[in-house]
């Protein structure tokens, strides 16, 4: 049975149909929440496989469906969904992963008040991300990238009851979206210069062969090719999501979230977003390689942070102490392997890694949220200890994932990965600095899981709550074993032939491994894993408040690492006071030069206003008052021959009266 | 499509019915109100069924009005208005939803309210200068006594302050049109005759004149650095009002740039641009930065209203055809969501706690006292921040685009506004809804039980949430009614800088 | 010494009796009967001059006369009700004590 790829968005839109059965069922409906976002990844899951089947009929086929979202009246923006090898794989993985996540999230979650939003969330997270995988579009891959961004922010900040989970969200979102500001500008030139923004489209798309040559032709006035300067702004946004150096820091703190998210993140969704991305667009990545008088190519950019953050959360995480917090620096680590493979042109082991390492991370962070969730939310190894007995199952699982990870040869998925990238970097004729970068992680990577391996679960409790862990439930150990048996049979994919590389890009000519280069890293994982055993297997600690016996030789150099290269630090003292004080210098202009600018012109109207009712009160009414008053004092001289007397007035009538009768007599009057 | 204006007609009228009816009782204006603002929103409705998109504006009513000075009553709707006036419907019919707890002098409240409104359908509608003018003051003149009268913190100043800017930006408008008036001697305001007329002007006056009139209508979309009116009218302004304010009157002033000062003075656009997109994204990061450090509540909404009118007024002085068309989506997208912040902060949130301090709101489990304003307030901050499905994205995704074909410069500065937007949202989000860290320390008797968040806000915040989510899903909604617009001869010749 | 002669004294006397009333009483309402005289001095000057005229003229004397009894009697009902109110005012009729209209 196959999927056709215009039912392809099928596969997104199961987790988001459950996203809202879980949004609109209320927080009593803990089992129709649950069972709608598992039925989902099931459904999901089914489908991958479909559409897997219907990919690997032809692996060199990019199948595509376009339709346009909306019109710009000069042109439209379109979106699409692609099935290729690539998608099909990353379906498959996310959905399988995810589904056993969602189980394991039913016995962990399980007394939390807030189950039902809970799942959710994590479907609403998935679906974001398989919305990533199956986009033929940057735009749309750009929508669900945001949409990955806000569901880790509400997973991250689920408990947000406390400050560290809240803070941790909100820095997890923030960094992100600053790495997404590259990308959508990146998105923002590619359209201007495409007219699209579609991978493929029958000869138009962005990543087909039309585009690229017009993409590297144009060049900047700095010298860049464009296609170097897009290629770099979206790298941008793979280093926010993707955690890769100098950006990595939301990622270690991203683990204050329920473990289930953080072995979502961790493994099958966020990080894995942006070596995707950058997979994805390889072929644009790659357009400037052979154009030799550029300054600087987008794939050696590529490949240096990946090596600088591979050797960076190697390194870190050697002197972390809490079991997630090594996890997470181990993800920074690994997440610089799968950027290095791409910068050293094979972008397909850096999905082999990918998909290997979503299994045994997955396992790593389900086996830890097991031992947290059984020693009642101690995370410290310092801690623990003595789990090997107790939990059987849970031990031998993490094991294996330890092993995968550390690069234990031939068993385990992880080494022959791990292999590919290294022969990879090895090939890479530009530099060998990222191959040793990556040895020398390589050796680290083995040094610090034995000791997280040996500290957590061998020797004798060291709390209390340790000597009370019992083994977990059914419902969490059955994907631990899962995966633990996907850690070990995803070697097929690569041994005894590299068939999953060939299915992803058939061209890929595989030269026969270097065996020389292959025993070295062997001989490193063992060095690795002898100076663990030897640092902390060997003499167990005895008490959490022993010292740590690198700390105790090499203090400063620890304290540095513990305090994860002080970047935080550096970031709060130079970005965060920057955003502060131009925060408040901005407020304090609004205040008082803008605000005052406007006060000052109200006083002067004010002002205006006063001395006209002043001139008003003494010059103009003054002057009427006089002549008022003139008046009035001449009234009352008149006023004083109104007496009052009748007589009076009779007299002066008659007086009148003689006075005209002598004037008549007298002929004066004619 | 030719009843549209009756949507002025009928807002009067309502204002009428309901300062008589106010006398009776309160709950009589309320229903007065609502009954008049549902039936202009749907006669709104009604005509954008019918509506065509096409290019130019379509005369919906011409009559002579002072013939001695070429004055016409001059009425005609093309799809930016079109697009305008549905916002006016959506946010008078959810202002008054918010406003179903006034009881003081309801009456009056309710008919400023509608006066208000009749006037921006005036505005939005007007074909001719003079007409849009008159209009334009009407909808000023009932702000004032929205806020002076039912305002909260300080509201004397802040009407005060809103008054006064609004009337001197109103006095540029005027002096420019009288300008453009006299020099062209067409002996009409007609927005075409003028152009018509300012087409034989030197590059000189049209940059004068256009300064005068773009200037006088920026001051209303909070133009930095003339902004300041903004954050302290919207605070001292009832929710009602706040929402009207940011929803609609700052789209007056926006409204007014396009539609006047930029077609009639394409070469003074010319010379002018720089200056506008610099103080754009200079008022994208700046109310941005600011509203990072308030303590206010409502002066953080406040300030991102600036901050997001900052993307309309670089898509406009970007001036090409995607970037004018994100401009008049993120006109529409800012008024919804800015209508839904305000209605949460100023209705919800303030009258039920009596603070808008965070610092008093973090000590509040708020996500517990009232679960749908947080999730009202979270999703309307996600449509603030630009996250995909909300309107907000594609708005702003169009402006970045048609910036960057004008200058690349200018939409990467605007971007940085992007993560400086998450985060003051973030924040405020964080502070005042889910800021409780300690729940259970606060013993219970110390919380009061708040009223519960009635129907009429549910409804309201419903019918913002609706259409800023179908906007955000579906871009063509608007998009086909701007677009079209945007191919008359008068903008056309705007993009291309005067040349005809 | 003729007729008409003979009236004119007469009404002179008259007039003067009246004066000599309205000035010299303290009492209103004899105030109010010298002026009364007075008028009718005036009338009886009328009535002889239209009478003993040697062209005598359609009846305008005695419509003169009508016209100033009509005018006297209205004046004297106005008058009364002063003196009325007067009287009610100031408990007499003494026209020297009804000074309040003074400046």
């Amino acid at each position: 049975m196959t999927l056709s790829v215009q039912h392809l968005w099928l596969i997104p839109a199961l987790p988001l149909l459950a996203a809202a059965i879980g949004a609109l069922t209320p927080s009593g409906g803990r089992t129709l929440a649950a069972s709608a976002a598992i039925a989902a990844m099931v459904a999901a899951f089914v489908l991958s496989c479909c559409a897997l089947v219907a990919a690997l009929a032809d692996p060199t086929a990019n199948l595509t469906y376009n339709f346009t979202w909306f019109d710009l009246g000069t042109g439209a923006v379109r979106l699409g969904w692609l099935l290729n090898p690539l998608t099909a794989f990353m379906c498959v993985m996310v959905t399988f992963v995810g589904t056993l996540i969602f189980v394991f999230s039913l016995g962990y979650m399980h007394d939390d008040e807030n189950f039902t939003r809970f799942f959710c969330f994590l479907s609403l997270f998935a679906a974001a991300m398989l919305g990533i995988v199956v986009s033929n579009s940057l735009l749309f891959l750009f929508v669900s990238w945001e949409l990955v961004g806000l569901a880790s922010y509400l997973l991250i900040g689920f408990w947000f009851q406390k400050p560290e989970a809240a803070a941790a969200a909100k820095k997890a979102f923030i960094t992100t979206r600053i790495g997404d500001l590259g990308l959508l500008l990146g998105m923002v030139w590619l359209y201007h210069a495409r007219g699209t923004l579609l991978f493929f489209d029958g000869g138009a798309g962005v990543l087909e062969p039309a585009s690229l040559t017009a993409l590297m032709v144009s060049t900047l006035s700095c010298g860049l090719a464009v296609s170097t300067a897009i290629s770099l702004l979206i790298f941008c946004g793979a280093v926010g999501k993707s955690g890769q150096f100098p950006l990595h820091v939301w990622l270690p703190d991203a683990m204050e979230g329920p473990t289930p998210v953080s072995a979502l993140i961790h493994a099958a969704t966020m990080v894995a977003a942006g070596v995707f991305l950058i997979a994805r667009i390889y072929p644009l990545m790659e357009a400037d390689y052979h154009h030799h008088n550029l300054p600087i190519h987008a794939l050696t950019v590529v490949a240096f942070i990946g090596a600088i953050t591979a050797l960076m959360g190697a390194l870190i995480a050697v002197a972390q102490n809490d079991i997630k917090r090594v996890l997470a620096f181990s993800t920074v680590s690994q997440l610089g392997f799968m950027m290095l493979a791409i910068g050293v042109g094979s972008w397909v082991a850096a999905i082999f890694h990918l998909l290997t390492h979503a299994f045994f991370k997955a396992l790593l962070f389900l086996g830890a949220g097991s031992v947290i969730h059984a020693a009642h939310h101690e995370q410290d190894m310092r801690k623990l200890g003595g789990l090997s007995g107790p939990m059987r199952v849970t031990f031998l699982t993490f094991a294996v994932g330890m092993m995968a990870l550390a690069g234990v040869p031939f068993l385990f998925s992880g080494f022959w990965s791990k292999e590919a990238i290294l022969h990879a970097a090895h090939a890479w004729d530009v530099s060998h600095i990222p191959l040793y970068f990556g040895l020398t992680a390589v050796v680290l990577t083995a040094f610090y899981m034995t000791r997280l391996v040996a500290e957590t679960f061998f020797g004798k409790p060291r709390s209390h709550a340790a000597g009370l862990a019992h083994e977990n439930p059914a419902v969490m150990t059955v994907p631990l074993v899962i995966l633990a048996a996907c850690a070990i049979l995803l070697s097929l994919l690569a041994w005894p032939t590299p068939w999953l590389q060939h299915q992803l890009d058939p061209q890929a000519h595989t030269e026969p491994g270097g065996l020389s280069l292959m025993m070295l890293s062997i001989v490193l994982v063992a060095l690795g894993l002898g100076a663990g055993w030897a640092l902390y297997g060997r003499l167990l600690r005895t008490n959490a408040s022993a010292p740590d016996p690198l700390a105790a030789a090499l203090p400063r150099l620890h304290a540095f690492l513990a305090a994860r290269m002080m970047f935080d630090e550096l970031y709060a003292a130079t970005f965060g006071r920057l955003s502060n004080g131009l925060a408040a210098l901005a407020d304090g202009l609004d205040r008082y030069v803008w605000g005052g600018l406007v006060n000052l012109v109200a006083r002067l109207g004010q002002f205006g206003g006063l001395v006209n009712r002043e001139a008003d009160e003494d010059g103009l009414n003054a002057g009427f008052d006089a002549v008022s008053r003139k008046v009035r004092s001449v009234g009352q001289i008149y006023s004083r021959a109104q007496t009052g007397e009748t007589h009076g007035y009779l007299r002066v009538i008659a007086l009148g009266f003689v006075v005209l009768v002598l004037l008549v007599m007298l002929g004066g009057v004619r | 499509m030719n009843a549209l204006p009756c949507t002025i007609y009928i807002s009067f009228t309502g204002a009428l019915l309901a300062l008589v009816a106010g006398i009776r009782s309160a709950a009589t204006a309320r229903v007065v109100a609502l009954l008049t603002a549902l039936t202009s929103f749907g006669v709104t409705l009604m005509a954008a069924m019918d509506f065509v998109p096409g290019p130019g504006l379509q005369t919906l009513i011409n009559h002579p009005w002072i013939p001695q000075l070429g004055i016409r009553y001059h009425l005609a709707a093309d799809g930016i208005s079109m697009t305008l006036i549905v916002l006016t419907g959506i946010a008078a019919v959810a202002g008054i939803l918010f406003s179903w707890n006034i009881e003081e002098r309801a009456g009056e409240f309710f008919a400023f309210f509608l006066t208000l409104i009749g006037g921006v359908y005036g505005v939005f509608l007007s074909a001719d200068a003079f007409t849009l003018f008159v209009f334009y003051e009407i909808a000023i003149v009932p702000k004032y006594f929205l806020i002076a009268n039912w305002g909260s913190t300080n509201r004397e100043y802040g009407a005060m302050k809103l008054v006064l800017y609004s009337f001197a930006g109103s006095a540029l408008v005027l002096a420019g049109l009288l300008w453009a008036y006299a020099a062209g001697g067409a002996h009409s305001f007609g927005i075409g005759d003028l152009a018509a007329a300012a087409r034989h002007f030197s590059p000189a006056l049209q940059t004068g004149m256009f300064a005068l009139v773009f200037l006088g209508f920026a001051v209303l979309a909070g133009l930095f650095p003339f902004h300041t009116w903004a954050p302290t009218g919207h605070v001292a302004a009832p929710t009602a009002a706040s929402m009207l304010l940011a929803g609609v009157v700052m789209k007056l002033g926006a409204y007014g740039c396009l539609r006047v000062a930029m077609p009639l003075f394409p070469l003074g656009l010319a010379f002018w641009q720089p200056a506008i997109a610099g103080l754009a994204i200079v008022g994208i990061l700046y109310a941005g930065l600011v509203a990072l450090v308030q303590d206010d509540f409502k002066f953080v909404i406040g300030y991102s209203s600036v901050s997001h009118m900052g993307f309309v007024l670089l898509g406009l002085a970007a001036a090409n055809a995607q970037a004018v068309s994100g401009a008049v989506l993120q006109m529409f997208s800012h008024g919804v969501i800015a209508g839904l912040l305000f209605a949460v902060v100023g209705r919800m949130v303030y009258e039920r706690t009596h603070t808008r301090q965070l610092e008093d709101l973090r000590k509040m489990p708020l996500h517990r006292l009232m679960p749908f304003a947080a999730a009202t307030f979270v999703l309307a901050g996600l449509a603030s921040m630009g996250m995909p499905g909300f309107s907000g994205f594609p708005a702003e995704l169009t402006i970045l685009i048609g910036t960057w074909k004008t200058a690349p410069m200018w939409a990467l500065a605007a971007a940085v506004g992007v993560p400086v937007a998450a985060a003051f949202t973030l924040r405020v989000i964080q502070v005042s809804f889910f800021g409780s860290t300690e729940a259970k320390a606060v013993p219970a008797t110390a919380v009061h039980p708040l009223p519960p968040i009635t129907l009429a806000e549910k409804t309201g915040a419903l019918l913002l949430l609706g259409a800023t989510l179908l906007v955000g899903l579906k871009p063509d909604l608007l998009f086909d009614w701007i677009n079209p617009a945007l191919q008359s001869p008068l903008f056309q010749a705007m993009f291309k800088g005067g040349t005809p | 010494m003729n007729t008409l002669q003979l009236c004119l004294l007469i009404s002179s006397a008259l007039f003067c009796i009246g004066l000599a009333g309205a000035l010299s009483r303290t009492n209103t309402i004899l105030v109010l009967l010298g002026i009364e005289l007075m008028l009718n001095a005036a009338n009886l000057n009328f009535i002889a001059f239209w009478r003993f005229n040697p062209a005598p003229l359609p009846a305008t004397g005695v419509i003169f006369v009508i016209f100033a009894i009509a005018v006297a009697a209205a004046e004297a009902a106005v008058g009364l009700a002063l003196v009325i109110a007067i009287y009610r005012h100031q408990q007499n009729i003494r026209l020297q004590d009804a000074t309040r209209l003074k400046g």
